[in-house]
């Protein structure tokens, strides 16, 4: 903040609790010339209106909340640059402002450290640190096939799951249209431990182009559909389904794998054990076919870094792997 | 001299000017220097111009009144940055013409909540938000997937922004002519979820 703006508030500010001050003597003096609880000498229809002073409780309380203003603004940054004798702020937003320094930095954190300010939220996390820290860094420390026999380490992974991956994935992780069911133990991307960290860490995009980008006519759709029916090993129409064989050989497989099992590393899903993330269904496979599909599993690891990934991760697994 | 308050008493219109000039004071202290920091006028590094979708998309967020549930102002405790990030601070909102911190948190703080979820989430959360989280209790607004963006007024919106905030994008403007131009056609035929779905997408990635 520049001088002049400084200055300003520091003027402004003392004057209008200096004016409060003053007002209130005024006020409380007895100009009228009667005395006090006296009447004034008036009176309608018997109502009398006596010269009685400010309500002493009230004035009262007006001198302590000046002097309050007070205490308060020497103790607490409130006139413009002054810090305040506490060196008290609520974040680092308005340290090292004068020295350049830039607001929330690494260097304006520093600086607080070195001129002893109170940063009230610096605080805050330094003493759940203090707390969660060491558990934390202990449960990262812990390989992951140790970490998903640790009762606790599960329960901390619940807690952040839903706090985190629920709205997706629902609180009992079975998923929904289009968001992965984490039970069934089918993965689209692997299930090993280290798979599913790197898929919560870096995210997934699941992309399936409408017809798979080939040259497949709206009319071969029914057929293909028939045959992934025919593959996830349900009842089917022999004929028709020959027929989307043939559609499926023009290139589907290089994804979804000649015998229709899929790709983890592609993420392209099994197409014969019958669960679906958009539905089984004759008509929501065409959809799936004519339209594609596309599905994002968002990154988590600059919102929750590391070891709270590392954490969910063993909880995830668990879901799968009793 | 005679303290006279019969004065102030029986004239309304000079009690009405000394109330306005008493309550002026906070205003002078509390709200014009801000006028002049750089804290409070210059971005923060790393904040993006809104395209014309988003825009668009911001619109419709006040439109819908998103901020009378959502607020966008993430306070400087832990507990809130544990669950939303780091917090928000004043460079992040200067180019929101009204800015959308909210008052009231119906629903969860969305400062930061661009890239949390996938597009497609939004959208079904949108339609219908028990369809992905049982326990809520946002409405759905269904119309925004069938109302379409014709864009009349995209561009003249992205000029006033621009006109506002001369120079203010690191030292250019906040768009290029040929965004200008493009603009209309950026928007045109999109759903309004597209648009929305677009502004909530952006929100909150200026700070980590």
């Amino acid at each position: 903040m520049s001088t002049f703006w400084s200055i300003w508030i520091t003027v402004i500010t003392l004057f209008v609790i200096a004016a409060c001050f003053f007002l209130l003597r005024a006020v409380s003096k007895n100009y009228t010339g009667v005395e006090e609880g006296k009447s004034m000498g008036h009176s309608f229809d018997g109502i009398e209106e006596l010269n009685n002073p400010l309500p002493k409780w009230w004035s009262y309380m007006f001198y302590i909340s000046i002097v309050f203003a007070l205490i308060y603004l020497a103790l607490y940054p409130g006139l413009g640059n002054y810090k305040g004798l506490l060196g008290w702020t609520s974040s680092n937003q308005s340290i090292g402002r004068e020295n350049g320094i830039k607001a929330d930095s690494e260097a304006a954190i520093a600086l607080a450290k070195v001129e002893g300010r109170w940063v009230q939220y610096d605080q805050e996390v330094m003493r759940a640190d203090e707390k969660y820290g060491p558990i934390f860094k202990a449960y990262a420390d812990t390989p992951l096939d140790e970490l998903v026999n640790n009762e606790e380490a599960l329960k901390v992974g619940g807690r952040l799951f839903l706090h985190n991956c629920s709205q997706c994935h629902g609180s009992d992780a079975r998923g929904g249209k289009g968001f992965p069911n984490l039970t069934d133990g089918d993965w689209l991307y692997g299930g090993e431990l280290a798979t599913i960290k790197t898929t919560i860490m870096n995210g997934r995009h699941g992309m399936m182009p409408p017809k798979g980008g080939l040259p497949i006519e709206d009319s071969e759709i029914e057929g293909l559909a028939e045959y992934v029916v025919k593959l996830s090993g349900r009842d089917h129409d022999e004929a028709l389904a020959a027929q989307g064989q043939g559609s499926f050989m023009k290139g589907c497989f290089a994804c979804h794998g000649m015998d229709g099992t899929g790709n983890k590393m592609m993420g392209a899903p099994d197409l014969t054990n019958n669960m679906w993330l958009y539905g089984g269904s004759r008509g929501v496979i065409q959809e799936t076919i004519k339209n594609g599909r596309s599905g994002v599993m968002p990154a988590w690891k600059n919102v929750l870094g590391e070891e709270k990934v590392h954490v969910i991760t063993a909880y995830v697994y668990s879901l799968s792997n009793q | 001299m005679k303290f006279n308050h019969e004065l102030v008493e029986k004239n309304i219109g000079l009690l009405a000017i000394l109330t306005v000039l008493a309550i002026s004071f906070g205003g002078l202290v509390q709200i014009v220097p801000l006028l002049f920091q750089k804290d409070t006028t210059e971005p923060v590094d790393g904040l993006i111009p809104y395209t014309a979708l988003q825009i668009e998309g911001r619109d419709i967020y006040v439109r819908e009144g998103c901020y009378n549930c959502h607020s966008q102002m993430i306070r400087p405790l832990r507990a809130e940055t544990e669950r939303y990030g780091h917090y928000s601070v004043a460079g992040e909102s200067v180019w929101d013409h009204p800015f959308q911190w909210g008052s009231k948190r119906t629903g969860p703080d969305l400062a930061r909540v661009g890239g949390r979820y996938s597009d497609r989430w939004h959208e079904v959360h949108l339609l219908d938000p028990r369809a992905v989280v049982p326990q809520s209790n946002m409405p759905g607004y269904p119309w925004l997937a069938e109302n379409k963006l014709d864009g009349e007024l995209t561009r003249d919106k992205m000029q006033i922004l621009l006109n506002f905030h001369k120079g203010g994008y690191k030292g250019n403007d906040l768009y290029t002519d040929e965004e200008l131009a493009g603009a209309k056609a950026a928007v045109e035929g999109k759903t309004e979820m597209q648009a929305l779905i677009a502004y909530l997408q952006s929100l909150g990635h200026a700070l980590k």
